[in-house]
């Protein structure tokens, strides 16, 4: 089986400009989102306290809120985890509580709701931690992208390298958006997603770009942008189909890996879907647009070592 | 054409062998079990064997199995309620001389163990268990030490008779205060002689005289490296008691401590332990009346009975001479002139004294150290909380003065050198050393641990078929080659994670679920140039070859750069997401060898060598 018979001869980069104004929106809609509304945070970033109870039968959320106000926990948020018969509590920082007491407290104060409910997760975070937490993603992120900067620029060329990194910024803005438009949980998980989106898009940039040099090498005639084309199009069918197998387990594991892997999947759906498009128009346009010319990727005395032999080969 | 030469698919054989051999751990049930192991003056034995075996026996508990290895019993067990009641059976029948821990042991054949190889060791999220990051409270750590030494200063200038006007703490620093320069002097040589770790500076104002006593900056840093040492040694004796198998206790960055604790379900009674205070007390042995006559309930007035940690009686006077607030250091070494190993003890200044007069008094006679834990622990009566208070008192050690001392002395007549650590660290363990407080907990109860792995490894099963379907339709025979690898490369990765012991946590299992979807990227990168290659009009084989060569730099580089966020996580993340770079970059490797490698392998086998008109791609 084959979806495309012959290679496809779609003219990608003549739709860059309907792109450019697509990206656009997508990341001012992302940006204005995040600066309105904001992430909503998890305990990981905020501090505070979860705790999750199961109980044997399904439980009214009231009650729950109920107990926890007689038991001291005014601005607690009670809501269904997975099923019914689960419950998650939030609970913010209390200055002179005990944070060891907290849980304890509350879980007692759900036991009185129904006596069969039973401890299934507890995490407390104090501020402090959270946010520690939260420099410790912003310098991840920042590090991910410093070290493929570096390793782009070695292998190919600082345009492709800046490109790539274009790329990324766009897709990490837009995955994060989604989060804040949608007000998706935002915690550890989903930090770690976004770091593996990263990733994942760059895997999917660098075989575009992999094949542009080549071709840039290889064929005498065609200005860059018909170059790119035929390069996108060359590696259209690896691209989608690619996307399409990590798409799937990645649906795979939303459907089946439980409500607390939801995040982390999403994250990588919405990354994984925004990097494939990203692939295609914003990393090699912004190559394009920064000048990229066939003699930036003419091979160097220096280029010949390594993994680049091979390419010129028949 | 397109043949591996015997070696490399011998190699790509043995590398499979190897990988299922080391993964094979994992598909055994893991028992619920106990193990005991022996105290300093008890080790397990045969004997112990058959003490054990008929204790559940009488008790009318199976075990599954009870073996002695490595100076350890496990015993295994049919199901944890068989477990828990068990715990209670042969604390009864073995008494105090014994640890036991309950534990998860995987019921391998001897073979398999033999070679090392056990089951991945599963995160916390998986198995259930608690994790506590406790900070330190650094600044009442030195607070302490200038208060400390503030006091010393005090009890040496009114010892020496040099008269001062005034001693205070200024920051980091002690500042005593003189009439007249000739005592400043005079005080300067005597603290320079008795505190050589600290700065000293003479200070001069207007009709006043100061020394200054600095804690230097390298200073500051012993003491809070002493705190946070002795605060780990304080919680790891406490969390031993509890009775867990595999607890983990580590220093996180300067000041944090990490507490892991597998399996352990009550997080109250864990925060209960980890705040419990503790002391240590010196005092004289009754060596005018017998011992025997106490146990049997005459204790003479004055003096009480306590017991050693082997459940020796031993009879003491009830005065204390010195306590553990008192003891500043305590280190482990050899007896300078016998070789022996010995402790070390430093004493503060008020310490010091009353050592010093005891001793004098009491050459030859032996004196003891006693270990008193104070515990809070809450049980449930009657459905009501009730909170008791528990004093836990045990005798260390036991050893004679031979001659008087003071500030500094040393305690011989120890077994071992191993034993003289861990009375170092006893001494050292008392209390905690400065206040801690617990900044990050995070407790999964043992339902959610199973109900994690089961949707774990049924989104792994699911996501899997899902892409061996479509590759198999989608590039047919060869489709099949790269599910083969997908399958391998689980294998394989199941295997690195046995062999390291690396932790396996649920974005861990995330992880594995995208390495799958990524592993199969590079078979779709060189089956996709092989038709390109087909298409150009290249002969089947040569099309197998620049497929296999031309997609390898690209595969390569696609790879590298995740490698990279892989390893950028790893060194950020904290826990799970530390789990989830160790498989993401375990996956990310041996996908390279199971695609590339490996494939090629099977497809060299079975088109290489002959003439070939199409390929089923």
């Amino acid at each position: 089986m084959e979806f495309f018979k012959k290679t496809t001869h779609i003219d990608f980069l003549s739709k860059r400009k309907y792109a450019f104004v697509f990206s656009a929106a997508l990341i001012l809609i992302s940006l204005v989102s995040l600066v309105t509304r904001g992430l909503n945070l998890g305990i990981d970033f905020t501090g505070g306290t979860l705790v999750e109870v199961g109980f044997k039968q399904t439980v009214e959320l009231a009650n729950v809120r109920s107990a926890l106000e007689q038991a001291g926990f005014k601005d607690a948020t009670a809501q269904h985890f997975g099923t019914s018969k689960d419950v998650l509590v939030r609970l913010a920082p209390i200055a002179d509580m005990k944070s060891a007491a907290i849980s304890d407290q509350a879980f007692k104060a759900m036991q009185q709701v129904d006596t069969s409910a039973e401890l299934r997760r507890v995490e407390f975070v104090g501020p402090q931690v959270g946010d520690e937490l939260t420099e410790d993603g912003g310098l991840a992120i920042l590090y991910s992208m410093i070290g493929i900067l570096i390793y782009v620029s070695l292998r190919f060329e600082y345009r492709l390298s800046l490109g790539s990194v274009i790329a990324l910024i766009h897709d990490v803005t837009v995955t994060i958006g989604c989060f804040s438009l949608f007000q998706i949980p935002f915690d550890l998980p989903v930090l770690a997603a976004v770091l593996a989106v990263i990733g994942y898009s760059l895997n999917d940039t660098i075989v575009v770009y992999d094949r542009i040099r080549e071709n840039f090498r290889r064929m005498r005639k065609g200005t860059p942008i018909e170059i790119t084309n035929v390069s996108l199009n060359q590696m259209l069918s690896r691209t989608l189909f690619t996307s399409l197998t990590t798409l799937m387990v990645l649906i795979a594991l939303f459907v089946f890996g439980g409500e607390i892997i939801h995040g982390f999947a999403t994250a990588l759906i919405i990354g994984i879907v925004i990097g494939t498009y990203s692939s295609i128009y914003v990393a090699s346009t912004a190559a394009l647009m920064l000048g990229l010319s066939k003699a930036d990727l003419m091979p160097v005395e220096k280029e010949g070592e390594g993994g680049e032999v091979v390419d010129d080969q028949p | 054409m397109n043949q591996y030469p015997l070696w490399k698919n011998i190699l790509v054989l043995l590398v499979v062998l190897v990988g299922s051999l080391y993964a094979l751990p994992n598909l055994y049930d893991q028992d619920p079990s106990m193990e005991i192991s022996g105290t300093r003056r008890a080790d397990v034995s045969e004997d112990t064997v058959k003490r054990v075996t008929e204790a559940l026996q009488q008790a009318g508990i199976e075990a599954k199995g009870v073996t002695l290895r490595d100076a350890k019993i496990l015993i295994r067990f049919k199901s944890s309620e068989d477990q828990l009641k068990a715990q209670d059976v042969i604390e009864k029948a073995l008494g105090y001389d014994y640890n036991q821990a309950l534990t998860l042991a995987p019921d391998l054949p001897d073979w398999l163990r033999s070679l090392g190889a056990e089951p991945m060791y599963l995160g916390l999220d998986l198995r259930g268990g608690i994790y506590v990051l406790i900070d330190v409270d650094m600044d009442a750590a030195v607070a302490q030490a200038i208060e400390r030494y503030t006091d010393d200063i005090r009890t040496l200038l009114r010892n020496e008779k040099v008269r001062y006007l005034q001693v205070s703490n200024e920051g980091n620093a002690v500042l005593v205060k003189f009439k007249d320069q000739a005592k400043r002097d005079r005080a300067e040589q005597l603290i320079y002689k008795e505190f050589r770790n600290l700065k000293i500076e003479p200070v001069d104002e207007a009709n006043a005289y100061y020394v200054k006593a600095i804690l230097s900056p390298n200073e500051i840093r012993e003491v809070k490296k002493f705190a946070l040492n002795q605060n780990i040694t304080t919680l790891r004796n406490r969390v031993n008691a509890l009775g867990v198998a595999e607890p983990s206790i580590q220093q996180q960055g300067d000041r944090r401590i990490v507490v892991q604790l597998p399996g352990a379900q009550d997080p109250a009674k864990l925060k209960e332990m980890l705040g419990a205070t503790a002391t240590l007390e010196y005092r004289l042995v009754d060596t005018e009346h017998s011992v025997e006559d106490a146990v049997n309930g005459r204790v003479p007035p004055g003096s009480k009975l306590y017991r050693e940690r082997d459940g020796q009686p031993v009879l003491l006077k009830k005065r204390v001479i010195v306590t553990g607030n008192q003891i500043t250091d305590a280190s482990s070494g050899l007896d300078q002139r016998t070789g022996q190993p010995a402790v070390f003890v430093s004493l503060d200044g008020v310490g010091a004294k009353r050592m010093r007069r005891m001793t004098n008094e009491n050459v030859g006679k032996p004196m003891a150290v006693v270990y008193i834990e104070n515990r809070t622990t809450s049980t449930t009566v009657n459905g009501k909380e009730v909170k008791r208070k528990e004093k836990v008192e045990e005798v260390i050690s036991v050893a004679n003065i031979l001659e008087p001392f003071g500030r500094r002395f040393q305690t011989t007549g120890l077994d071992s050198t191993n034993e003289a650590h861990d009375l170092a660290l006893l001494l050292r363990a008392g209390a905690l050393a400065a206040p801690i407080e617990i900044v990050e907990e995070r407790t999964i109860g043992p339902s959610l641990g199973k109900d994690n792995i089961a949707q774990g490894v049924e989104s792994v099963w699911i996501g899997m078929a899902l892409v061996m379907l479509f590759m198999g339709v989608y590039y047919r025979l060869f489709g099949m080659v790269a599910n083969l690898a997908v399958a391998v490369n689980l294998v394989m990765i199941v295997a690195l994670l046995s062999m390291l012991q690396a932790t396996l946590t649920l974005p861990g299992i995330a992880g594995i679920v995208l390495t799958v979807g990524m592993a199969v990227d590079a078979n779709v990168l060189i089956f996709e140039r092989i038709r390109e290659e087909l298409r150009n009009g290249s002969s089947p084989q040569a099309s197998i070859h620049a497929g296999y060569e031309k997609a390898f730099s690209t595969i390569m580089d696609a790879n590298i750069t995740t490698l990279i966020v892989a390893i950028v996580l790893f060194s950020f993340g904290t826990g799970p997401i530390k789990g989830f770079a160790v498989t993401l970059a375990l996956g990310i490797a041996s996908s390279m060898f199971t695609a590339i490698t490996g494939t090629r392998a099977v497809i060299n086998l079975y088109y290489g060598h002959r003439r070939v008109k199409a390929l089923s791609i």
